[in-house]
This record gives C-alpha cells, structure tokens and sequence, in this order.
C-alpha cells in the first residue's frame, strides 16, 4: 500500500530525514516514535502532501504521491492542532470537509458518540479545546479511508473521550486499515501498536513490534526501551 | 476553489472585524454626507482616504487571517484539492469580503442621500473600483508575504513595512530622485514610476478626477497625452489587473512549493 | 461749447433729419448692389438690404449711412478685400452676415473695418470665414453690439482677431460671441471703454487681450476653453467684475494673466477649473475682492515683483494648488479668505478660524522647481512634508498667512 523510497528532507542546512526507507503492506497500527525534532511530523507531513520531500518518493498504491491529489482521498487526517475557522458551526465544518472531500461521509454516529449534538450550532471559536478535540475526530473518521494517520490524538482529551477514541481505532484497525499514529503518552502506543518505527536524527533507528524492541534494549517496557535508547 | 471561497468567505462576513470595517464605512459616509450634504465633496474626501486606508486594511486582514487559519489551512491541505485551490479560495474570501463591506458601508449611506439622482455615480464607481483593486492587491501581496515567512511576528512587520513602503517610503524615494536629477527630462520616469506602485496608480485616478486642470499645465507631451485624453484612465486600470494578477500568480507558484 | 456752435449743431441736425432718405436694395430693385447703392445714397440716408447674397469686395463708406440687412442679406467678399470699410463718421451696420474677406500675411483684411470714424455703430451681424472680425482703428465713441464672429482656426497664424480696436476711445462692446479666432477680443491703446456680457470662447490665442490700455471694465463676460484664456499687459486703472473663466487648460494657460497691472480691481469673478486662474506677474496695487476660486490647478500663482496687491474674501475650493510663489518674499496681503482645506477650528464662533491659514504648501514650492512631481500630488508623503513645513516654514514665505481665514464660503 505505502512504500517509502530514499526520502530525504532537509531545511537549510538542517536534515530533518534522511534516507527513510520502508514499507507497509498490510493493515494494522503502526506508531512513528522518536523524540522531538526526530522528524515525525515531517515525515506525516511529506506523506499528506503538506511538506514536499528533498529527495525520495512516496508512492500509494503504486502511484507517486507528488503526481496527484487525488491519493489524499484515502487518507484520513487528524491535526495535532484542532484549529478551524472561529465563525462557522460545527455542522458548517462538517459539511464543508465532506464537500471538499467529494466522497461520502457518516458523521452521525460519531457525533452522537462524542455527544455533540448539542454543539452543532455552536460557533467554533466558542468551543473549549476538547470540545474542538472531538470535532477534529469526527472530521477524520466520517469518512471510510483505508489510511488513517493520527498526530498526537489524544490531546486535550478527557478519559471518557479517550476510551471512546480507542475503540474507535481498534474497530477501524478491524476493518483491516493502515493506522499511523504519533503520540508521547507510549501507554498508548504500547496498547495500540502492532509495529513501531522509531526515528531518531531523521533516520529509522528502529523497525519491528514493541516486544522486539523491548528485547533488543533489555527494557521491562516500552518507555524504558525508548530512554535507553536516547540515553546511551 | 469555489467551495474554500464559500466557507471561507461565510466565516469571515461573521467575523467582528468585518462588522467593525463595514460600521466604519457606514460612519465615515454618514458623516461625511451629513456634514456638508454634497456627494460631489465626499466623494472627493472619500478618494482620498480610499487610497491609503484600503491597503492597509488588505494588508492586516491578510497577514492576519492566513496566521489565523494556518493549522486550519493545514487540515485542508491533507484533503483530496489542490493547493492553488486551497490559496486562491482563501485569497478570494477575505478580498471579497472586504471589498463587501466597502461596497455595502459606503453604498448605503450614497444611496440613502441620492446618488442616482446626482451626476456622481460615475465617480462614486471609480471610488469604488479603485477601492477593490486595492483590496484585491493588498490582501494578495500579504498572502505572499505570509507565504515567505512562517515566522508570524517577522511576517507582519513585513507586511506593514510594505504597506509603508508603497504607501509612503516609495513617493518619497521618487520624489527626491525627480528633485536631483530635475534637469533631466523626467516625464518618462515620472509615469513608469507610478505604474510600479499601485497605490500610485489609483491616485492617479484620483488626480484624474480632481486635479487634471494642474495635471495639463505641465508642458510634456507624453503627459498631455496620458492625462488629456482616456489614455490615462485605461492605463491605469489596466495596470491595476496586472497587478491584481501578479502577485496572485506568485501566490499560486510559491504555494505549490511551499512546506506547511 | 458757444452758443453759437450749438445751434449750427442743431441746425444741421435738423436738416439732416428732414432730408434723410430710406432705400431699398434688392436683385430686382434698382438699386441691386451694394456699390451702387452707397454711392446713391446720400449722407444720412438709411439702405435697407432684402435677403439674398450680395458681393461686397473693399466696399467703403465715406458718409454717415446707415445700412440694415433683412435676415437672410449676406455680404460676400470673394476672399479679396476687406468686405466693408467704414472711413466716416455715424455710419450704422446692421443685420448682416459677413463671409469671406481676404486673407494676407501683410494687411489685416477683416470683415469690417473701420478707420477714423467717430460713433460708428456694429449691431446684430454674423461674421463668418473671415480674417479679421471687426477692426476699428483711432476711432472713438462707438459700440459694437450682439454681434457673431465665427472663425475655425486651429493655429495662431491662422486667423486674426474676433474684435480688434487700435487705439480708440470710449467704445462699447457687448453681447458678441466670438470663436475659432486668434484672439477673441483684442484692445490695444483703447481708454475709457466697457466690455460687458461677451462670450469669447474656443480662441487659439486669449479670450481677451488688453495691451497697453487704460480706465477700461469688462463685466459680465465668459470667456471659456481659450488657448490662454484673458491676458491684461500693461495697462491702469482696469476693472474685472463678475466674468466668468472656465476651463481654460493646457501648459502656460491660464484664466486671467495680469502682467504689469496697477490699481486694477479684480471682484466677483468665477474662476472654474483653469490650470492658473490668476498668474500675477509685475503687477501692483491690485484689489481682489469676492471672486471664487473652484478646481483650478493653481488658483494664484505669483511671479516676479508683486507689490501691495489684496486679496480678501474670496472662495477658494478644491484648487490643486492654492498660491504659488516663486520666491519667499511677500509684499502682498491675503486676509479673511475662505480655503476649503483650511483644517483649523473656530472656538469663539465668530465665523473667523482662530489659527493662520498658510496659503502656499512646500510642495507647490517643489512642483515650480521639478513640474514633473506633479504626478505625486495627494500622496501621503507630499502630506506629511507639507505639514512639517507648515509647523516649520523653511522654503516658503513666513509671512504670508492668511490670519483670519472664514469658516464659510462667501458666495
């Protein structure tokens, strides 16, 4: 589904990534660790067309991703960030998402499951960050995408929400999807992941399952594997 | 691009500050009416402040508003568009929406005190064209501007810089270079220099209106010319396009290359 | 005056009267052309012309005559001569359409010409493709009433002057139109006479052009789209009232020039929309009082030794510039005017702004020494340096301020 060829980013003289090289053929959770200024977010970005790569390609379903937007279409998105503009409604960024996505959307369920009806017709710039949270997830999973990608999703969340959101994940990941997801809070990676990559100085220090990585860092889990690792 | 314009575009008619803008409008042409009851005069004092006021308010809504929008405008660069789509939607919503409050905040004060029985309406449109054409470059200019620098604080000195620059600093330059090299023949200059700077440009629309008895005392024949006949009028707006096209296109160019 | 000279006056005014014969002139009459019936007539005698088209190359007029064309009499000077000259005294021309004197570059061929002739009357005719209008030279206590002189001239060596006098004496101009010629109306050593209510407009050179003329008016006139509009050269004693000057555009033109002017009166004229609607240059000792100033290029421009000249309650509105002045020495006086951009306030409302107005801007100062600036007018910056000269005045006249400038308009 993704292959990563020879990516290559840098800004100015600063290598964000360097020759990143992977591939993802099957559904599942994949979590992109790394401390911060790893290149992470980069290396998402270059993957939704927002950041164009140095070097490298990117190809979807064998098609280069620089080619086309129409790729986008299977990829969903949840911002790290959920800032949207402060004088429309929800329902107005609701329809306004799945009218520039061009593709059918099931918003219904997942407001009623984040209990935002009440919040339809409420401005956005009115709403408290996790309200605006919720929103976000709502715009990312109406729609049924094969790739899902999640940049530190659980921000701002309360636990009831944060509970809701897992299940979520796992059903989606049922339905045989590619999840990529970034987060700091690695309880949450270690209770989703099914395989890590871990960049470090914008290169893949580390590719496999977490046991793997436990196994090879000697670390009883998965954050004490990740402090070894950045603490020689 | 029509879809981004239309949200765009709805969420900033809503916002406070295009209701602060157009309340301005509609106060500045109430009182001006009201105060000498001539629109033939406040059209004039109008003119006047069109020129300087609409850049700079192009200039801030834009700088502002891309800033503003940023995480959001990175949400819809993950979608299935392109980016010239995303950049011009957005370009189109915050240009037209000002360019509404003008129309609307000086319209209806005119309209109330009876422009179409005066003589004025022909004026009070060229006020008004000059006015979005102001708008349109502005507000393009900053997006650029924007485009350039991630840095927020950097981008809107820069923005306001610029603004000073054509509002101010650019006259200034020429009007000192005219002054050294006075014994040259300068007409040439005089009116490619103009054409370089838009706010120049609308006011010599301005001047066309108000100042073309001192404009036909000077004795060049490539000003007697451009200012006696329609040649001056068409130039000028013609000018105005390509510079309403120009910094659009930048804008384009360089969104597409951009990192977000 | 004796006695006895009076009743010799008299008498021959009665004898005169007694005598005074009416004749008609047509194709069929006997009397058929106008050679013929001037040399018929006798003096005193009244010729009454039918409609229709007679030649009339250098006819001339040696008695008193009194000559009327009925409406539709054209007198045609086949491009020869002049087409009448007037060389006696009371002799009346009336009612007729003058075409196509002469045209020369060595004698001033014009459609009437009057030569040493005392109370001569021009009344209601139309002169058309002709050099010169009407030229009246050393001839006194005339006037020359509602007459048309149409020309299409489009340069200067074209075409002579509309109404042209040469040294003449209390002569009374009113109601002509003239157009198309080189000037409208022409007074050179012309004393004690009034133009009144002229429309002088579309004239290659000036609308009016006094040279060398003394203790004339003009009142009530246009003068309108002139090459220069009204020139007055060295010349005393000339009054200015109530004309109006419009649109009088292009390099060096003006609405009214006065160039070595003393004690003329310039009152409640309108100067609309002239590129300089006065340009003072050597003139002293000249009142101008109520006229109004609107959208000119500049309403004053001042050069050259201008000496104890006022200026006081005139209008001056939407002038590009208001006064300008090539030095920044000032004898003249401007007080209690009315300037539409005069931006002080009036705190004891006594209709009169409590802080001087400064007439002359820095960057009038500028656009004298580089014109070219001109296309930088109404920026911000040309604001903000005439406002630091206005706090600080360096390159304009320090005393020139208007210290008690009106609220509001006079007219």
């Amino acid at each position: 589904m993704i292959q990563v060829k020879n990516l290559t980013k840098s800004y100015g003289k600063l290598k964000v990534l360097e020759d990143i090289h992977f591939e993802i053929e099957k559904g599942g959770i994949y979590a992109i660790l790394g401390p911060n200024g790893s290149g992470k977010t980069t290396f998402l970005k270059i993957l939704l067309g927002m950041v164009i790569p140095g070097s490298g390609e990117i190809h979807y379903n064998g098609e280069d991703i620089l080619k086309s937007h129409e790729y986008r279409k299977h990829i969903g998105y949840l911002p790290q960030i959920a800032r949207f503009p402060d004088n429309l409604t929800v329902k107005e960024i609701i329809h306004m998402i799945a009218d520039v996505r061009e593709i059918d959307s099931l918003p219904e369920p997942l407001i009623a499951l984040f209990g935002l009806d009440s919040f339809l017709d409420k401005k956005l710039g009115t709403l408290s960050g996790g309200t605006r949270q919720k929103v976000n997830i709502v715009l990312t999973f109406m729609f049924d995408s094969p790739v899902i990608v999640l940049d530190e999703p659980t921000a701002g969340l309360d636990p009831v929400s944060l509970i809701k959101l897992k299940s979520l994940i796992n059903e989606e990941k049922e339905k045989g999807k590619i999840i990529l997801i970034t987060s700091h809070i690695m309880s949450l990676v270690e209770e989703l992941a099914d395989e890590v990559f871990f960049l470090l100085e914008g290169s893949i220090y580390f590719q496999g399952t977490i046991d793997a990585l436990r196994r090879k860092t000697a670390a009883s889990n998965l954050e004490h594997a990740i402090a070894k690792i950045l603490e020689p | 691009m029509i879809k981004i314009f239309k949200y765009s575009f709805s969420d900033l008619m809503r916002s406070r500050w295009s209701f602060i803008y157009l309340a301005f409008y509609l106060v500045l042409g109430f009182v001006l009416l009201f105060l000498n009851n001539d629109l033939s005069k406040a059209v004039i004092t109008l003119m006047n402040v069109i020129v300087v006021l609409t850049p700079m308010i192009g200039t801030i809504f834009g700088i502002m508003y891309f800033y503003n929008s940023r995480e959001f405008t990175e949400l819809l660069l993950a979608q299935p568009v392109r980016r010239s789509t995303i950049f011009l939607g957005q370009y189109l919503g915050i240009s037209i929406s000002l360019t509404l409050s003008l129309v609307l905040g000086l319209g209806i004060p005119f309209l109330a005190y009876g422009l179409f029985q005066s003589g004025e309406i022909a004026n009070f449109l060229l006020l008004l064209i000059s006015g979005a054409f102001l708008t349109f470059i502005f507000v393009a200019l900053s997006i650029c501007i924007a485009l350039f620098n991630s840095n927020k604080i950097k981008g809107f000195g820069y923005a306001i810089l610029m603004w000073l620059f054509f509002a101010v600093i650019y006259d200034g330059i020429i009007l000192l270079s005219m002054m050294i090299f006075q014994d040259y023949p300068l007409d040439n200059f005089a009116l490619v220099a103009s054409f370089l700077n838009p706010i120049d440009l609308s006011r010599i629309l301005v001047l066309l209106k108000l100042d073309i008895s001192a404009l036909l005392g000077y004795t060049g024949a490539l000003f007697q010319r451009f200012f006696g006949t329609s040649l001056g009028l068409s130039v000028s707006l013609g000018l105005m396009l390509l510079w309403v096209i120009m910094p659009g296109v930048l804008m384009v160019r360089k969104s597409s290359k951009n990192d977000f | 005056m004796n006695q006895k000279s009076i009743i010799l006056l008299l008498f021959a005014l009665c004898s005169h009267l007694a005598w005074a014969n009416t004749y008609k002139v047509c194709a069929s009459c006997d009397l058929s052309t106008v050679e013929a019936a001037v040399a018929f007539a006798a003096p005193g005698d009244t010729l009454i012309f039918e409609p229709g088209i007679y030649p009339s190359p250098g006819t001339e007029i040696k008695k008193p005559l009194t000559l009327i064309g009925k409406e539709g009499t054209v007198l045609d000077g086949q491009k020869q001569d002049y087409i009448l000259k007037i060389l006696s005294d009371d002799v009346t021309i009336s009612g007729f359409e003058l075409l196509n004197s002469g045209r020369s570059y060595t004698k001033d061929y014009a459609a009437i010409y009057i030569h040493r002739a005392e109370r001569f009357s021009i009344i209601d005719n139309e002169i058309r493709d002709s050099f010169f209008g009407i030229l009246v030279e050393k001839s006194n206590h005339g006037s020359i009433i509602n007459n048309k002189v149409f020309g299409e001239a489009t340069r200067e060596d074209q075409s002579g002057n509309g109404v042209h006098l040469w040294d003449c004496d209390s002569v009374h101009i009113a109601h002509n139109e003239v157009k198309g010629m080189r000037d409208g109306i022409y007074l050179e050593f012309v004393d004690g006479s009034t133009l009144l209510n002229n429309y002088s407009h579309h004239n290659v050179r000036y609308g009016l052009h006094f040279m060398f003329s003394n203790h004339d008016e003009y009142r009530q006139n246009t003068f309108e789209s002139n090459g220069a509009g009204v020139a007055v050269m060295f010349s005393k004693w000339i009054k200015m009232i109530e004309n109006t000057f419009v649109q009088n555009w292009g390099s060096a033109s003006y609405g009214l020039l006065l160039k070595e002017i003393y004690d003329g009166e310039v009152l409640n004229n309108k100067f609309d929309r002239n590129t300089i609607a006065v340009y003072v240059d050597g003139s002293s000792r000249v009142n101008y009082f109520n006229n109004l100033f609107r959208q000119n290029g500049w309403a004053i421009k001042v050069s050259g030794g201008c000496y104890t000249n006022s200026f006081s309650e005139n209008d001056f509105e939407g002038n590009s510039f208001g006064i300008s002045y090539n030095s920044n020495l000032n004898d003249n006086i401007f007080n209690g005017n009315y300037w539409s951009d005069y931006s002080g306030y009036d705190l004891d409302k006594d209709g009169v702004g409590d802080v001087p107005y400064r007439p002359v801007k820095l960057f009038s100062y500028i656009a004298n020494k580089t014109p070219e600036a001109i296309i930088l007018m109404r920026s911000l910056f040309v604001d903000i340096i005439n406002f630091s000269e206005k706090v600080s005045p360096v390159f304009t006249p320090d005393a020139l301020v208007d210290n008690s400038p009106s609220m509001h308009p006079f007219r």
